[in-house]
């Protein structure tokens, strides 16, 4: 291996690592909240890649019947629920609204000429598709088993993950699809050529750790979240919704899987299945974290990215053995610190 | 109608199944017992036990490849030659391979807690079907092909309808081994794994091995299901050992119902007919040829959680009509002999003692300087007010907890570096503040389990269920104890139905199950109305005449006062008065404490 070799390995690897560390944090983030793991992290993130692709292709991306779906399912109930205690005009508003949304973003997604529109605006759509879709899941699937056991919430995210890909499948088809990088430029620092999508991976990954940070530390309802997570019933006597917790992390999670998944499209084929195994290097990194720590976490995760793309050059058929034999050190860590008997549910 | 009529019928309709069905059904057949045996490990372990695993496919792959490897490779390691590529010897190393491997991973993920395991199942699921697909001696994703059929006594089993047989025998010994299994010393130490370790350990089991007896048991069932598959379908490739299909025998094991052992032939059945049949249909409705099915079951699975978590098989039963639900409990025969007990030490004899002992949590001090003393056949009661460190105390006193400073001695032994566990085998037995019970087993199979320590029978003759003599004995032990406890009549009740009051009853039946000499209890008489607290010290005076040592904590001064010998009073972490009730009560540090001092 020389410097050179060296330095496009470590390029991958930070790229890889960066967008697996925004998966562990939101990870982290919904796993505190809601004692949910969530596996289906990884469909968002081809979700939103493969919906980019579409929009570049100039066809119009299918996910709209998704989301048209859902929020049909979900206005529906909220009548239902009305209709069944008493009518709310607020709510009533609310439903109006997110019909309202689902109506404009079908009718600018079938009118726009998708693939001549600036990148930034398919950017802006693609989130705009994909994140309602988070709390709309949380509603239908979560919400009714908000007090189940910790067991019952994983079952759950693995169907709920088997089913997304099912529905990935059926929406995209089993072709593999990569896009455009955000910018044709590359840069020469000293001796190393930099990739400028590689640049713009660990850009907005660092920009996006820092607002989620700032965004946690000094609004009220980033302190709202965070309580949740401290204590679910503490926080729910001083007024804070758990229901509210739990949408506003999905959207978060949705939020920042299919960004990953717009990020790294320029630089792998992404397939209707390939988020399982992002979304699985992603826990990777969070049980490193030990599921509490999001620095460690973060760490964990560029260092998950970096084991990868090195086993690539020296191990290539051993990648994924590797990377996810990586945890057992830690679990044995983990087993050798718990020293009770713990007696849970 | 007996249910064992009802197994009797269905035995019979497998038996003729082959003769009347196509080819086509047999094959599907075949395919539900392969999947069922590996779902039943699933029931013992999720369902039973508690530990949730994604993994039980890779132990498939483990024992498919280990015969396909050895019965079609050229070349054998030479001290393999003998075995001339026998699948026997196959499923034999096969065995060995996948219990050693368990072992392996048993030990990493098993004292892990809450949400580790299932992400560690996760991992090597994924780790051992990259290894299938890299190995190229193992013919790497594509396969390896030209597997033997299996014969048997001279048989050759190889049409489907020939091996269904085999399947099913296979399938059905196992479903014998383990309802016998769960019904017996080791399976009521398994079966007090969810949610009842703390518990279990203090009546002496080592939740550790029955956490890893039935991790192995589930994994060599999967090795024997991967076996038959090998050489079923006399060809193997690393997809039906993804992780993919290891959520599917999950599934199978939740929609079939987890805590049944007939749930997983019910689960088994229901998904691999479904699947089956949403293949033929869905792609005529949907267009093209994927795998959509996966969809329909994804929003299955998430329904079954949140409308019927337990599955299908519990719905069933409460379908069924009484006469059929009416479970065989076994008959207690009075013939059999009486555990042996253990020899009481002389009364007056000093048993447990605490010297100097203080505990921390950080900057508070729980207990400071606290000695106890407490001799053979004496009512020792530590009282104070509401967070004086009474628990803490009797944490320590019960080896839960470690003392910062001093020690505490148990028959002159230091408990320090002790679990619970060995504290119970050296004669220590208690009971909870909040108690703990296993509500769905029967009060009778609760008190058994504080018996636990009174057997040796192991798991084979345990699975074999050529242990009831000994079970014979450690029931009509509990049965005895709960007779003497008052609570005779409701042997077969299930313990979650009792009064908060008959519970603590039962805890400290349970305890007196473990023939201890000395009994910690932790506010037995919290609950109880007025006629159950004078049964209570009435056993528990009659308990002292016998020699045993008991230390109560305990709030109800009546109570106390009418019973205890001495008593240690607490406050602030500090004893502060010790002696006969008449002196305690007149003691003005007591009086202060519990009704405030004049100012």
């Amino acid at each position: 291996m020389n410097f050179q070799i060296a330095t496009l390995l470590g390029q991958d690897g930070l790229t890889n690592g960066a967008i697996y560390a925004l998966l562990a944090l939101s990870i982290l983030l919904v796993f505190t909240v809601t004692r949910i793991l969530l596996i289906p992290l990884g469909e968002f993130v081809t979700f939103g890649a493969l919906t980019m692709a579409a929009m570049q292709m100039g066809k119009t991306p299918k996910l709209e019947w998704l989301l048209l779906g859902l929020v049909l399912i979900d206005c529906a109930l909220d009548i239902y629920q009305q209709i069944k205690r008493h009518i709310d005009r607020n709510k009533m508003k609310m439903v109006a609204l997110k019909l309202g949304y689902a109506v404009i973003i079908i009718a600018l997604l079938n009118n726009l000429s998708l693939s001549e529109i600036p990148m930034i605006a398919q950017i802006a759509l693609t989130l705009c598709l994909i994140v309602p879709i988070g709390p709309i899941i949380y509603r239908l699937f979560f919400q009714p088993l908000a007090d189940a056991p910790a067991l019952v919430l994983l079952i759950v995210s693995i169907a709920l993950h088997v089913t997304m890909v099912g529905v990935g499948l059926l929406l995209f088809g089993p072709e593999g699809a990569r896009t455009q990088p955000f910018s044709d430029t590359g840069f020469r620092l000293g001796a190393v050529l930099l990739k400028s999508q590689t640049l713009w991976v660990i850009l907005v990954s660092i920009f996006l750790i820092v607002a989620l940070f700032i965004a946690f530390e000094r609004t009220l309802y980033g302190k709202a979240l965070r309580a949740t997570a401290v204590n679910r019933m503490g926080a729910r006597l001083q007024g804070i919704s758990p229901i509210f917790a739990g949408k506003a992390t999905f959207a978060l999670a949705a939020f920042i899987g299919s960004a990953s998944g717009i990020l790294i499209a320029p630089i792998t084929t992404l397939y209707y299945d390939s988020g399982f195994i992002i979304s699985l290097k992603g826990f990777v990194g969070a049980i490193i974290g030990g599921l509490v720590s999001y620095p460690i976490a973060a760490i964990g995760a560029v260092a998950v990215g970096m084991i990868e793309a090195f086993s690539m050059f020296w191990a290539s058929n051993y990648k994924e053995i590797i990377v996810f034999t990586l945890i057992i050190p830690f679990l044995i860590w983990r087993s050798m610190n718990s020293h009770n008997v713990e007696d849970d549910e | 109608m007996k249910s064992r009529n009802l197994i009797i019928i269905v035995l019979v309709i497998l038996a003729i199944a082959p003769q009347v069905l196509p080819t086509f059904q047999i094959t599907l057949l075949n395919y539900i017992g392969l999947y069922a045996l590996v779902v039943l490990g699933l029931v013992l372990l999720t369902g039973v036990g508690g530990m949730t695993s994604f993994g039980q496919a890779a132990f498939v792959g483990l024992g498919a490849y280990s015969s396909a490897y050895l019965t079609t490779t050229e070349q054998l390691p030479s001290w393999l030659a003998w075995s001339a590529g026998s699948p026997w010897v196959g499923l034999l190393i096969g065995l060995l391979l996948t219990a050693a491997v368990a072992l392996f991973l048993g030990a990493l993920t098993l004292k892990l807690s809450g949400h580790y395991l299932p992400l560690g199942t996760i991992a090597w699921g994924i780790s051992l079907y990259y290894l299938f697909g890299t190995m190229s001696s193992m013919g790497g994703y594509t396969g390896i092909s030209g597997l033997p059929s299996l014969s048997l006594f001279g048989v050759l089993l190889d049409k489907g309808e020939k091996i269904y047989y085999l399947i099913w025998t296979i399938l059905m010994v196992a479903v014998w081994i383990t309802s016998n299994l769960l019904n017996s010393r080791e399976g009521r130490a398994i079966r007090a794994l969810k949610g009842g370790q703390l518990m279990a350990e203090s009546m002496g089991v080592n939740t550790f091995r029955s956490k890893m007896v039935i991790f192995l048991i589930s994994a060599l069932f999967a090795a024997i299901s991967g076996w038959l598959y090998a050489h079923t379908q006399r060809f193997v490739n690393p997809t039906p050992f993804g992780l993919s299909m290891g959520i599917d025998y999950l599934f199978m094991a939740l929609v079939g119902g987890v805590g049944s052992v007939w749930g997983a032939l019910l689960g088994a059945g229901i998904l691999t007919m479904l699947k089956q049949w949403l293949q033929d249909w869905l792609p005529l409705v949907m267009g093209g040829n994927g795998q959509y099915e996966t969809i329909v079951l994804g929003l299955l699975i998430i329904f079954m959680m949140q409308r019927s978590p337990g599955g299908i098989w519990p719905l069933l039963v409460k379908l069924a009509p009484a006469s059929w639900r009416k479970q065989n409990h076994i008959k207690i025969t009075s013939s059999a002999a009486e555990l042996p007990r253990r020899d009481l030490p002389q009364k007056g004899k000093l048993i447990l003692e605490a010297c100097n002992v203080t505990r921390r949590f950080g900057g508070l001090v729980a207990n400071n300087q606290m000695n106890l003393k407490l001799h053979a056949g004496e009512v020792l009661a530590l009282i104070g007010p509401n967070g004086a460190g009474k628990s803490t105390m009797f944490n320590q006193l019960s080896a839960v907890d470690t003392p910062s400073d001093g020690e505490i001695l148990f028959l002159n032994q230091s408990l320090k570096g002790k679990s619970s566990r060995q504290v119970a085998h050296m004669g220590m037995s208690r009971t909870f503040q909040h108690v703990k019970l296993l509500t769905t087993m029967t009060v009778l199979e609760n008190v058994a389990l504080g018996a636990h320590m009174r057997g040796n029978k192991g798991i084979i003759s345990s699975a074999l269920h050529i242990e009831r003599e000994e079970e014979q004995r450690l029931l009509k032990e509990a049965q005895y104890q709960l007779e003497r406890v008052g609570l005779g009549e409701h042997l077969y009740t299930e313990a979650g139905s009792l009064s908060l009051g008959q519970q603590r009853i039962l805890e400290i039946a349970r305890a007196l199950c473990a023939d201890p000499c000395v009994l910690l209890l932790d506010e037995p008489a919290a609950g109880l109305r007025h006629k159950e607290k004078q049964a209570l010290a009435e056993l528990l005076k009659k308990l002292r005449q016998e020699g045993l040592a008991i230390l109560l904590v305990e709030h109800d001064m009546d109570f106390v006062m009418n019973l205890a010998d001495r008593i240690v009073v607490m406050e602030f972490g500090e004893k502060i008065a010790e002696g006969l009730p008449e002196e305690v009560q007149s003691n003005p540090a007591v009086l202060e404490a519990y009704l405030g001092g004049a100012e």
